[in-house]
């Protein structure tokens, strides 16, 4: 048992070292901030905000900016995880909702239209997930395997294997605008969480969420509906997709089912759990979520701007990455601190 | 017990099904020359599938296998620009391959974390090694390369066993052996079942799982040393998305991914189902490579489904 799910111990009677790492929030914002720091030594330039062209402009805008679809992604992978699922075709559904989109803006429609299909097509992925997951109980992760696997057949004959562009001011606003100075997709995502933050954390959905993650049986007997909130669980998943899949397309102006959102599950998880959730179900953190999010954007930008070639950019964040899961590690923990104890005595 | 077959009976019928399909529609389909290819194409995915199913049968997972095949392939063909033979890097290779397994196993089972996320680690780890080695395709010039290509058995009609075929053979009866005549074959199948009363029966747990991801690492490097030797090159995009394709063989071979139920034989035919749609496809010709990855995700669904109900009709009859 994790000392976070410990009323207890997480009580702050006292702040020794012992309690304080055992804090879930705080690995995810250490390494974040070590990383600014560490970018703040290597490149001074890196803090500077400034206005070019009406448009905030700076580093730390440019980690928000590419952040965008991973974070809509990671939150919907937050939930998913949360409910003691996986969601593998996050990238297929971004294929597959660029490929929508692309077609529909072809015929002429509104628009809000296409805005209202695009999105819907999204969640109707996640609902096939949601039903295979829910109501036929096949594994989260085989489900989403089969979707990953044929999702990009799927868009790829949705775009009858080209790569369809589009002209459109509306999405292209919406993916690479802005509003008072600040680029549009980061108020979309801003939006997006706060929706989420108020519907899943200001209710009691969240908790559902939660308890159908740490034991489905004993939530169905308590009165909640498991089956209802993992497949809404897997809708939410792909709406979240599917505003990506939105930015994404918006931002080449085109739909490339082969490269749109390759191996965004893979980021979109190691996020999730850096930023705390547990794939063993049971718990998620959307603000921490975000955090992971930021960690491994910020690592690939400040690779990005150091004197490191960008080679490196996986191996580095495959080491980090790897440190900060030791660090969430309590058995790890224990036993150095207690090797240290040990050396005292 | 014959039920423990059946999920296997069930993979090779379709295997014979969906081959049928190819000798009605094409005229030089059913012959050895399609099945020795099927065997030569597919030896190393089927090499490294066959470490993925030990992961599986636990209950775990190991997602670093793709990266694994491109890492070591980098590796060969640059220790071949050094002067080195390929069986000598090779050797090294799988070396690492066992120590980086084992090492994933360690982290599993000291830390406690779920494999899926520390051999996802792991892929991200080793495929960025591979960008360190090299970014483009470098070739493994050593005659042993094409001797190790030449070298083959006939099995008449034109079709021929190639070396790489012959190697996933003999590590396939390797795999079997290990998986259904060992103590720890029994043990990997005992955590897989049900890991804490494998430990109250006192399956050394550790040691278990450290062997296993050890075995994975074992196998999905000789899979990359296969495909460096039948490529004659190293790549550091080799075997991206492999790992996926591995777990599919193994699901389609009847294992189940909960653990503790399959057998390592069934990831054979896995994985030559996969590579007969793909032949399928291309004797096709006009048939893209989205319509083998629709196939393939549809019979995915399909095996899911129809294993979930034998296992339901199973388990019900057992509890009467």
């Amino acid at each position: 048992m994790d000392h976070a799910d410990n009323p207890q111990a997480l009580a702050p009677s006292r702040w020794s070292l012992g309690e304080l790492t055992s804090r879930t929030w705080l690995w995810p914002v250490v390494a974040l901030g070590l990383i600014l720091l560490v970018d703040a030594v290597v490149s001074p330039g890196f803090f500077s905000i400034r206005i070019v062209q009406g448009r905030l402009f700076g580093s730390l805008i440019d980690v928000l900016y590419r952040g965008t679809p991973g974070a809509l992604v990671a939150l919907g992978m937050a939930v998913v995880i949360g409910t003691k699922g996986i969601d593998l075709s996050v990238g297929a559904v971004v294929a597959i909702v660029g490929a929508v989109m692309c077609n529909l803006i072809h015929r002429d429609m509104s628009p809000f239209t296409v805005l209202v299909l695009t999105l819907g097509a999204g969640v109707l992925c996640g609902m096939w997930n949601g039903f295979l997951v829910a109501f036929l109980d096949i594994q989260p992760i085989i489900t989403t395997l089969i979707l990953m696997i044929a999702g990009r057949g799927v868009a790829l004959l949705i775009d009858s294997g080209l790569i369809v562009t589009f002209r459109s001011d509306f999405f292209s606003a919406i993916s690479t605008g802005q509003f008072l100075t600040v680029p549009s997709r980061i108020i979309v995502c801003a939006g997006t969480f706060l929706a989420l933050w108020l519907v899943l954390r200001r209710t009691a959905l969240g908790l559902f969420v939660e308890s159908v993650g740490a034991n489905s049986a004993a939530a169905d007997l308590a009165g909640i509906n498991a089956k209802l909130v993992k497949m809404g669980a897997y809708m939410l998943s792909g709406l979240c997709s599917g505003i990506a899949g939105m930015l994404i397309c918006g931002d080449i102006r085109g739909s490339d089912s082969n490269n749109a959102g390759l191996f965004m599950e893979l980021d979109a998880i190691l996020a999730v759990v850096i930023g705390g959730g547990s794939l063993a179900g049971g718990r998620f953190y959307l603000g921490l979520t975000i955090i992971g999010v930021l960690v491994i954007q910020g690592l690939t930008t400040s690779i990005l701007v150091s004197p490191l070639p960008w080679q490196f950019t996986m191996v580095v964040k495959g080491v980090v990455v790897l440190i900060v899961l030791l660090l969430q590690s309590r058995r790890l923990r224990e036993s150095i601190v207690g090797l240290f104890l040990r050396r005292k005595s | 017990m014959r039920d423990r077959y059946l999920p296997l009976l069930a993979t090779v019928a379709v295997f014979v099904l969906v081959f049928a399909v190819g000798a009605v529609m094409f005229k030089h389909f059913l012959s050895t020359n399609v099945v020795g290819d099927l065997l030569t194409d597919n030896a190393f995915i089927i090499i490294a599938a066959i470490g993925e199913t030990f992961a599986i049968l636990s209950g775990g997972i190991d997602l670093s296998v793709g990266s694994m095949i491109g890492f070591v392939g980098v590796v060969m063909a640059h220790l071949d620009t050094l002067g080195w033979h390929p069986l000598a890097s090779g050797a090294m290779l799988i070396a690492f391959g066992i120590a980086f397994g084992a090492f994933q196993g360690i982290v599993i089972d000291f830390c406690e974390i779920q494999p899926f996320i520390i051999t996802l680690a792991g892929m991200f780890l080793l495929r960025g090694s591979c960008f360190l080695v090299s970014l483009e395709s470098v070739p493994v010039k050593h005659p042993f390369v094409s001797d190790f290509s030449d070298w083959h058995i006939d099995l008449g009609g034109g079709g021929r066993l190639s070396s790489s075929a012959m190697v996933m053979l003999v590590v396939l009866a390797a795999g079997v052996i290990i998986a259904h005549f060992t103590r720890f074959g029994t043990n990997v199948y005992a955590i897989g079942g049900d890991p804490a009363s494998a430990k109250l029966m006192g399956v050394p747990i550790r040691r278990t799982t450290v062997t296993i991801y050890a075995l994975a690492g074992f196998y999905s490097a000789l899979g990359g040393v296969v495909y460096a030797l039948y490529t004659g090159s190293g790549y550091p995009l080799a075997g991206l998305g492999d790992e996926l394709i591995a777990i599919a063989a193994v699901v389609l071979g009847g294992t189940l991914l909960t653990g503790g139920v399959g057998l390592v034989f069934g990831t054979l035919f896995g994985g030559l189902i996969q590579g007969l749609i793909t032949t399928l496809v291309n004797f096709q010709g006009t048939l893209t490579s989205e319509g083998a990855t629709i196939i393939i995700g549809v019979l995915l669904f399909v095996f899911i489904v129809a294993q979930r109900t034998i296992m339901t009709t199973f388990m019900t009859r057992r509890a009467i």
